[in-house]
């Protein structure tokens, strides 16, 4: 479980994030939505404390993550499985090294079984016979899905997704969606995924978080929000002709 | 009062980057990879620049003293002495600033703004010990060869081109270069190497590390990177040579 009480960042002046409170739970898919702009990105980073928030509390399960020093830190960041908006992977090491950094870093395994451990995380996210190559070699979607096997390298105790299925066809999509789903349950993970895309949200949002101009908006469930009045939220929610389409029947 | 900033920022650094090594295994292998992209790869520019120093040195040094007064030998001395003192040291220290710092300073910048720098911090490694102490311990390590190194193709630089275009004897550079040694010389340009390798690699990790922005930025800050190296070789060098040998 992660929770945030009241917390605001600011860059020079420029509030981007104005006290947020949320809680996060454990075993399930965490959405944070909201359109671009909205402030998701700093709210992750903030949140696994790549951004030093102005005011309020993070906590991890019993840490309070904000007041602890870097040891400290470095202790919840080994629990931490992360993918980054722009995948992020090392250009100078190849897919499977990607997949083998936090491996190497971490664990004890031997050779063999952390190369056997890559290939199981690869499979998952369907990357097959790509081991080898680097990431100036493979598409853009490709980098995502080998990120996310670098992120639930460790079998983490949280998952930060920023955006995991931008720049996917919407089949790839949904097996992503339903990969961090599946292991988020499997696992018992806490999930936290941001995003833009309705279809995610509707497929494998437990708990949804609408974030409007770096304020927490509204927050429920896929079965509530298609019910909201909330204005804002449903201006965001039926900016589809399709969803439209299915709320109105028009 | 940017400057004051700027050292303060530098301490923190080099406070971040002189941590333990998460995994001691890692840390030798990044070491061995930075001796061959630093090191190794820089045997061919830092010859090449030796050998035609080393040259023109003793020519213009044969042209300077060509008084009938002056002792034959005193051509490869001089040779040898600026070579050992100031060229072999310094010299390729700015060379390797330009060439190694911009390296440096691009690659831990892209990083940066990819967000790869982040990525490592997220796993619980400290990014900065992780990138930075191999590239400093490689430098620091190997630089010294290149000096030495230097030094030799510099001097036979010297006689090669000295000879063939008779500006000087063959016998009366050999003696020269033998003549008066000092060793203490050598040991001077490897301090000053040593020192000199420090500062290329933490000036251009620091300004690669804390880029903001995109590929504008991560160009400027490798631009910032050369030549702030260049100035504290130039700087430290003062220094040292007085520390040393006054
Ligand atoms: N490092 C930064 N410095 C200054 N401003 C920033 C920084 N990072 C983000 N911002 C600002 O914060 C606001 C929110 O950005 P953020 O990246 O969180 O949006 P987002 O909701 O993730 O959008 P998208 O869906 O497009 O990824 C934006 O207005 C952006 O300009
Ligand atoms: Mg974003």
């Amino acid at each position: 479980m992660i929770k945030v009480e009241n917390i605001s960042k600011a860059f020079v002046g420029r509030p981007v994030l104005k006290n947020i409170t949320a809680e996060f739970e454990q075993g399930k898919t965490n959405l944070i939505i909201g359109q671009s702009g909205s402030g998701k990105t700093v709210l992750l980073k903030s949140i696994v404390g790549l951004h030093d928030i102005d005011e309020g509390n993070i906590y991890y399960d019993d840490t309070h993550f904000n007041e602890i020093g870097f040891d400290e830190k470095k202790k919840i960041r080994q629990k931490i499985g992360m993918l980054f908006q722009g995948g992020a992977l090392f250009d100078s090491a190849t897919v499977e090294e990607n997949v083998m950094f936090p491996l190497n870093m971490f664990s004890d395994l031997s050779v063999e079984e952390k190369i056997e451990r890559a290939n199981f995380c690869l499979a998952r996210v369907n990357i097959v016979n790509a081991n080898k190559l680097f990431p100036s070699e493979i598409s853009g979607g490709m980098k995502k899905r080998v990120a996310i096997a670098r992120a639930i390298a460790l079998n983490p105790t949280y998952l930060f997704c920023d955006e995991p299925n931008s720049g996917l066809d919407p089949k790839t999509s949904i097996v992503i969606d339903n990969l961090i789903k599946e292991i988020t349950e499997e696992y018992n993970i806490t999930t936290l995924v941001n995003t833009h895309d309705m279809n995610s949200v509707m497929g494998i949002g437990d708990k949804i978080i609408f974030i409007y101009e770096g304020e927490k908006w509204w927050e429920g469930t896929k079965e509530e929000i298609l019910q909201s009045d909330n204005n804002e939220l449903n201006e965001f929610v039926f900016a589809s002709k399709l969803a439209q389409k299915i709320r109105y029947g028009k | 009062m940017r400057l004051v900033e700027t050292i303060g920022l530098y301490i923190l650094f080099l406070k971040k980057v002189f941590a333990r090594p998460q995994r001691g295994k890692i840390f030798f292998q990044e070491v061995v990879k930075e001796v061959d992209k630093l090191g190794l790869k820089s045997i061919g520019i830092v010859s090449i620049i030796s050998f035609f120093m080393g040259a023109v040195i003793t020519i213009q040094t044969a042209y300077n003293t060509e008084n009938p007064f002056l002792p034959a030998y005193l051509v490869g001395l001089a040779a040898r002495d600026s070579i050992l003192l100031e060229f072999s040291s310094t010299i390729v220290a700015l060379i390797l600033a330009g060439k190694v710092g911009s390296n440096i300073a691009s690659e831990i910048g892209t990083m940066r703004v990819t967000e790869q720098i982040d990525a490592i911090e997220i796993m619980g490694v400290n990014s900065a010990n992780h990138l930075v102490l191999p590239k400093i311990t490689a430098a620091v390590l190997f630089n010294p060869f290149l000096c030495i190194l230097s030094m030799g193709v510099g001097i036979l630089g010297g006689w090669l081109v000295g000879v063939s275009t008779g500006a000087v004897l063959s016998q009366d550079y050999i003696d020269g270069v033998q003549a008066f040694f000092i060793p203490f010389y050598i040991t001077y340009g490897i301090i000053k190497t040593v020192v000199f390798a420090f500062l290329i690699t933490t000036i251009s990790a620091y300004y690669g590390y804390y880029v903001e922005g995109g590929s504008l930025e991560v160009g400027q800050s490798s631009t910032k990177a050369v030549v702030f190296s260049s100035v504290m070789i130039l700087l430290f060098n003062l220094l040292l040579t007085q520390l040393l040998l006054s």
